[in-house]
C-alpha cells in the first residue's frame, strides 16, 4: 500500500513535469468548451441552452482525452526499463499499475473541475439537485476508473511511446462520435446506429439527465454496464499483459 | 564468507525456435567480482535476467544468495540490486527524487532515507546535480546515478549488466573504481561485459560466453595461459649470434615481421625464461632486446570464439 503511494507521488510528479499530458487533460477540453458554445454551437440545434446541453458531453471528453498521457506513461514505464528495477525490487504489479489507474483518475477529476468551472463562468445552470450531483460524481468516478484499466492495458500491449499515443485515438476518437457535442438524432444514417450504440451514448446521456436533474433510467443502468464491462476486461487484460511483458 | 554467492547448473533458455541459453554452468564465490564476457547476442542478458528473477529458465537450476531463483523469488530479491543495461532511471524526477524514490520504496525511513541519498550524491559525485531533471545528466551520470539505485537497500549481491558500454574512457574509469570499491566492502558483483580490458582489470574469475555456452572459464591469467602462441622474443645484435641462438634454443623460429628477432615459445612462466637465458648464458650469446609476449584477452576472445572456436569445442 505504502509502495502504491510512492508510485502515485511519482505519476504525479510526472504529470506536473509534462506539459502535454497537463495540456490534453486538463486545457484542451476547456479551449474544445470555448470553441464549440462561441463558434460552432450557434449553429446546432438542441433543446436549451447549448452550453447546458455540451458541458456533460464534454465532461466525458476531459476523460476520454486524458487517457493518451496514461496510455504513454505507461507504456514508458515497460519501454525504459525501470519496469524491470520495479520488479526486482519486488513492487508488486498491483502497485505500479493502480498508481496509474489513481493518477489517471485524479488528473480527470482535476480536468472536469476545471471544466465545470469555465462551463459555470459561460451560463451553464444545471437543474441537478445534490442527489443527482452525487450520483454525476459517483457515474464520473466509474467512467475514469474503468476507461483508465482499459487504457492501462492498451499502453501495455503497445510496443513503443509512438504506438502508445495512436492507439488511444480510437478511444478519444468515439466521444466525438456520439451524443456529446450534438444530439444523436441529427446525424446521418450510419454514423447515427453507431452512435446510438456506442458506451459513449449512454454514458452521455446519463451525466446529461442527472445534472438536468431529470435522470435518465435507460441511459444510466445501460452506462453503468458498460462502465463494469469496459473496468472487467482492461483490469483482466492489464494484468496478463503485465505478466506477459514484464 | 567462502561459500558461493550464485551458482548455476544447465541453464537453458530458448524464444521460440531460437536457443539463448544452452546449458550454463556458474559458480560465483562470495565476495569477488566474476565476469561474463561476450559479444552482442551471446546470451550475456538473458543469463542475468535469469539469475535475478526477470526470466523463467526452461531448464536448470540456479540459486543465487542461496535461494532458488524460480521458486524463492521474493528472497532473492530482498538479496540483489541489478543495474540493467539501459540506465533505468526516472527521466522526469531529479537525481534525488530517483534516489529518494528508491528509498521509500525500499521502506527506509525518512531521516535515514535522507541521509542514504545525501551519502550516495556525494560519493557518486552527483551532489551539484542533484536537482536537476536526470533526463539533461550525461551518459555517464546516468549511469551512475542508476548504479546508485540499485545500491540502496544494501545488497549483498549486484548484478551489473554491461555497465560500461557506450561510456567515455573517463566515466568507464570513475564505473571501474566504483565497483571495485563494492567488493572492497564485501558486496559480490556479477558482471557482464563485451570489453576484454574491462573483465581482465576487474574480474576475479571470467566466463566466455557464446551463442549460449560457455566456452572457457578461469582467472583471467588462466584464460590467457589456456592458449597456445605464449612465446618469449629475442632481439640480437648481429647475424652471428642470432644463427648460434638460432641453433641452440629448441623450438626458436624466427620472428615473420622482423629480422634479428627470434620467437621461442614459453608459458610466460619464470622458470621457462629463466631456462631460456641459461642457455644463451651457457653459450655466451648476448640478447640486445628480450621480451615476454602474453596473448591477451582480445587472442583468448578470437581463438575462444571465432577462429579456433572448434577446437576448444572437442576439449
Amino acid at each position: 500500500m505504502s509502495n502504491a503511494m510512492t508510485m502515485l507521488g511519482r505519476n504525479f510528479k510526472h504529470t506536473v513535469r509534462n506539459p502535454i499530458a497537463v495540456f490534453n487533460s486538463i486545457l484542451f477540453p476547456v479551449v474544445l468548451l470555448l470553441m464549440f458554445v462561441y463558434i460552432f454551437g450557434g449553429a446546432f440545434k438542441v433543446p436549451g441552452k447549448y452550453v447546458d446541453y455540451i458541458t456533460p458531453g464534454m465532461i466525458v471528453m476531459v476523460i476520454s482525452y486524458g487517457l493518451s498521457a496514461t496510455a504513454l506513461a505507461v507504456n514508458s514505464d515497460m519501454t525504459k526499463g525501470i519496469i524491470n528495477r520495479f520488479k526486482v525490487m519486488d513492487i508488486s504489479r498491483s502497485a505500479v499499475l493502480s498508481a496509474h489507474v489513481v493518477s489517471s483518475m485524479l488528473r480527470n477529476a482535476i480536468g472536469i473541475a476545471a471544466l465545470i468551472g469555465v462551463a459555470f463562468l459561460m451560463g451553464f445552470r444545471p437543474a441537478a439537485s445534490a442527489s443527482d450531483w452525487l450520483a454525476v460524481i459517483g457515474l464520473i468516478l466509474l467512467i475514469s476508473f474503468a476507461t483508465s484499466w482499459l487504457t492501462v492495458a492498451l499502453g501495455l500491449v503497445a510496443k513503443s511511446p509512438e504506438s502508445a499515443g495512436m492507439i488511444t485515438v480510437p478511444l478519444i476518437m468515439l466521444p466525438f462520435l456520439s451524443s456529446a457535442i450534438v444530439p444523436a438524432e441529427t446525424m446521418g444514417t450510419g454514423v447515427r446506429q453507431f452512435a446510438e450504440y456506442q458506451p459513449f451514448t449512454p454514458i452521455n446521456e446519463a451525466v446529461r439527465g442527472l445534472l438536468a436533474g431529470e435522470p435518465n433510467t435507460t441511459s444510466t443502468v445501460t452506462a453503468i454496464a458498460w462502465c463494469v464491462g469496459i473496468a472487467l476486461i482492461g483490469y483482466v487484460w492489464s494484468l496478463s499483459t503485465f505478466k506477459k511483458r514484464a | 564468507m567462502t561459500s558461493s554467492a550464485i551458482t548455476a547448473s544447465g541453464l537453458r533458455k530458448a524464444y521460440k525456435d531460437k536457443i539463448v541459453l544452452d546449458g550454463i554452468d556458474l559458480d560465483v564465490a562470495a565476495g569477488t567480482i566474476f565476469s561474463l564476457l561476450g559479444p552482442n547476442g551471446a546470451g550475456k542478458t538473458t543469463t542475468v535476467n535469469v539469475l535475478t528473477t526477470l526470466t523463467k529458465a526452461d531448464g536448470g537450476t540456479a540459486h543465487v544468495a542461496g535461494h532458488d531463483v524460480a521458486a524463492e523469488t521474493k528472497a532473492v530479491r530482498a538479496a540483489i540490486g541489478v543495474t540493467g543495461q539501459f540506465a533505468a532511471v526516472d527521466d522526469l524526477l531529479t537525481g534525488r527524487e530517483n534516489l529518494q524514490l528508491m528509498a521509500n520504496l525500499k521502506g527506509l525511513k525518512s531521516a535515514e532515507g535522507k541521509r542514504v541519498v545525501d551519502d550516495l550524491l556525494q560519493r557518486f559525485d552527483l551532489t551539484e546535480s542533484a536537482q536537476k531533471m536526470s533526463a539533461t545528466y550525461s551518459g555517464g551520470m546516468r549511469r551512475k546515478l542508476d548504479l546508485a539505485m540499485t545500491l540502496i537497500g544494501k545488497p549483498q549481491i549486484i548484478f551489473l549488466d554491461e555497465p560500461t558500454t557506450g561510456l567515455d574512457p573517463r566515466s568507464r574509469r570513475t564505473m571501474w573504481d566504483i565497483i571495485r570499491q563494492l567488493v572492497a566492502d564485501g558486496v559480490t558483483i556479477f558482471l557482464t561485459t563485451q570489453y576484454l580490458e574491462e573483465a581482465d582489470r576487474l574480474a576475479d574469475r571470467i566466463a566466455v560466453l557464446d551463442q549460449g555456452k560457455l566456452v572457457a572459464q578461469g582467472t583471467p591469467a588462466e584464460l590467457k595461459r589456456q592458449i597456445p602462441g605464449s612465446h618469449v622474443r629475442l632481439r640480437f645484435d648481429s647475424d652471428a649470434e642470432f644463427d648460434s641462438a638460432l641453433r641452440v634454443l629448441a623450438g626458436a623460429s624466427r620472428d615473420g615481421e622482423e629480422d634479428l628477432v627470434l620467437r621461442v615459445p614459453s608459458d610466460g612462466g619464470a622458470k621457462s625464461v629463466r631456462a631460456v637465458l641459461a642457455q644463451l648464458d651457457a653459450h655466451y650469446i648476448e640478447v640486445e632486446e628480450f621480451s615476454v609476449h602474453t596473448p591477451d584477452l582480445d587472442d583468448v576472445f578470437l581463438a575462444l570464439t571465432g577462429r579456433t572456436s572448434t577446437k576448444v569445442d572437442a576439449k
